[in-house]
């Protein structure tokens, strides 16, 4: 199939979070607790953008097919947007711009730092994603690039500490970024060229 | 047993009417009993089927009452799932009829009795309370209920009585979410004996002036308005003086996370939730957070139970 036409659906697919939140409006269907909602909605959804960014390289050696790899850009592009979004709603929504109680939030409490943490780290590989910039920085870029590591393990432990007691959903995520991880061991990549 | 999801929405009173209702306090008892009748007609509705009328209660504070429905779907209650929503999709499996509570421990006089004896013995009245949950949010409920000392005087506790231990119920086959052992079920906690007689703690059966919907604790739970929502036990069906300080569920759980206390206090923050700010639920969307008072507002009324303790250590 076209490339560039697989890569339009796949942009507009993405932006099915941004839909399903309209009808979820539409319908009044934000519970006791909208911005709650809201807020959650959008760091959901990027946590599982992460983890279809993170399924490019291993789906290219698993499948054979290299063509994964023209969608990572792009799927890890929606990482940041949504986890803009999320970070935005939490400023926004739920504090209302108090940047006092922000701060302190943040410095307290080490499920907002590592939420944080993870959303700064973000910003250098969407400013670098660039054709341009991959070329500026050379080596350098897939060295940069390899902090999406970082983002997701801090993005998953974000999830984590978040909850109270029942840890079934963050876990789910958590076997998920570690199976990614584990795949990208260079065991399995010599096992991959010993064959 | 009557299904609470299955109760049409036009059955239920609407805010406005209920509100209005507020100023017939002679006519309340008669317009509840008989739309309870119309409602519930051939159906058992636990041990309660409606409440005789009572006396109703001043909003000193004037706030807006958190509606209904967002009270009876935005629930923390693990019994039956971890989701907020759960409570309302699964309480109805559970049976309150029969249903007993026991007081009993270091008394004079153990009791047990239903619910209907209960209210008989001691008169319902209604209390408009602020609800503070140690997850960051709050509602206003008006719940109906007896006052928890009322209750205590009857059985006469003993010198040893130092501590009141409140048990929930055990039943997995219809409290779906025991069926993890996410707590050690049964839920259990527990207050001082100067917390418990305080005249603001009381044991609920009602709220918006009808019978306690099931994900809200039917048939009867203990609202302890200064503290955090988990202490106040859902389904209660006994009632234990004793001499030692009880474990409570959560501080089996997380003893780093949980005290006894749970006093409300926005100066002592939970390692995952300031306590500085509440969202009062039914706000806007775009309605700030609130403030969070000490005690919950209720300084005046018990900050004498903990004078001299330090607070950020008995949390």
């Amino acid at each position: 199939m076209n490339q560039s036409y697989v890569k339009r659906l796949i942009f507009i697919a993405s932006l099915w979070p941004i839909l399903s939140l309209g009808i979820a409006i539409f319908q009044s269907n934000l519970g006791a607790n909208p911005v709650e909602f809201i807020e959650r909605h959008f760091g959901k959804w990027a946590l599982i953008f992460l983890c279809l960014t993170l399924s490019m390289t291993p789906l290219r050696k698993i499948t054979n097919i290299s063509e994964w790899i023209l969608y990572r850009r792009m799927l890890g592009l929606f990482v940041f947007f949504y986890a803009s979004i999320h970070l935005l709603c939490y400023i926004g929504l739920d504090y209302q711009f108090a940047w006092v109680d922000i701060k302190n939030d943040i410095i307290k409490h080490r499920y907002v730092l590592v939420g944080f943490l993870a959303w700064l780290l973000l910003l250098p590989l969407a400013i670098t994603s660039s054709d341009k910039m991959m070329r500026r920085l050379k080596v350098n870029w897939k060295r940069l690039h390899r902090l999406s590591y970082v983002i997701a393990i801090l993005g998953v432990l974000h999830f984590i500490w978040l909850v109270k007691k029942d840890l079934t959903e963050p876990l789910i995520y958590a076997v998920i970024v570690l199976i990614l991880l584990i795949l990208r061991l260079n065991i399995f990549n010599r096992k991959k060229i010993n064959h | 047993m009557t299904n609470m999801k299955k109760i049409p929405a036009s059955d239920i009173t609407p805010e406005h009417i209920y509100n209005d209702r507020r100023n017939f306090i002679k006519n309340l008892g008669l317009i509840l009993s008989s739309s309870a009748l119309s409602t519930f007609a051939n159906t058992s509705f636990g041990a309660l089927n409606s409440l005789p009328s009572f006396a109703q209660a001043k909003n000193h504070g004037n706030e807006k009452l958190t509606s209904l429905k967002d009270i009876t779907s935005y629930n923390n209650y693990y019994e039956f799932g971890t989701s907020k929503s759960d409570p309302h999709d699964h309480a109805d499996l559970l049976k309150i009829d029969p249903w007993s509570i026991s007081i009993e421990g270091s008394v004079a006089k153990p009791l047990k009795l239903d619910v209907d004896e209960l209210i008989k013995l001691i008169p319902i009245e209604e209390r408009i309370y602020r609800l503070r949950c140690v997850e960051g949010w709050s509602m206003v409920i008006p719940w109906v209920g007896i006052p928890l000392h009322s209750l205590l005087k009857k059985v006469s506790p003993t010198g040893n009585a130092k501590y009141v231990e409140f048990v929930s119920l055990k039943r997995p086959s219809e409290m779906i979410g025991q069926k993890d052992d996410m707590l050690d079920w049964p839920y259990t906690e527990g207050l001082r004996l100067d917390e418990a007689m305080h005249p603001l703690t009381i044991l609920a059966v009602g709220l918006y002036g009808k019978v306690l919907p099931k994900q809200n604790g039917a048939p009867i739970r203990l609202v302890v308005p200064w503290k955090y929502g988990f202490k106040s036990i859902k389904a209660i069906t006994k009632i234990r003086l004793v001499e030692k300080m009880p474990v409570s569920t959560w501080m089996k759980a997380n003893s780093k996370e949980y005290g006894f206390f749970a006093n409300v206090n926005p100066e002592v923050d939970h390692p995952r939730w300031s306590q500085a700010t509440e969202r009062r639920i039914g706000e806007s969307l775009l309605a700030p957070r609130l403030k969070t008072e000490m005690f919950n507002g209720y300084q005046k009324e018990v900050a004498h139970l903990y004078q001299g303790m330090d607070l950020s250590r008995y949390f």
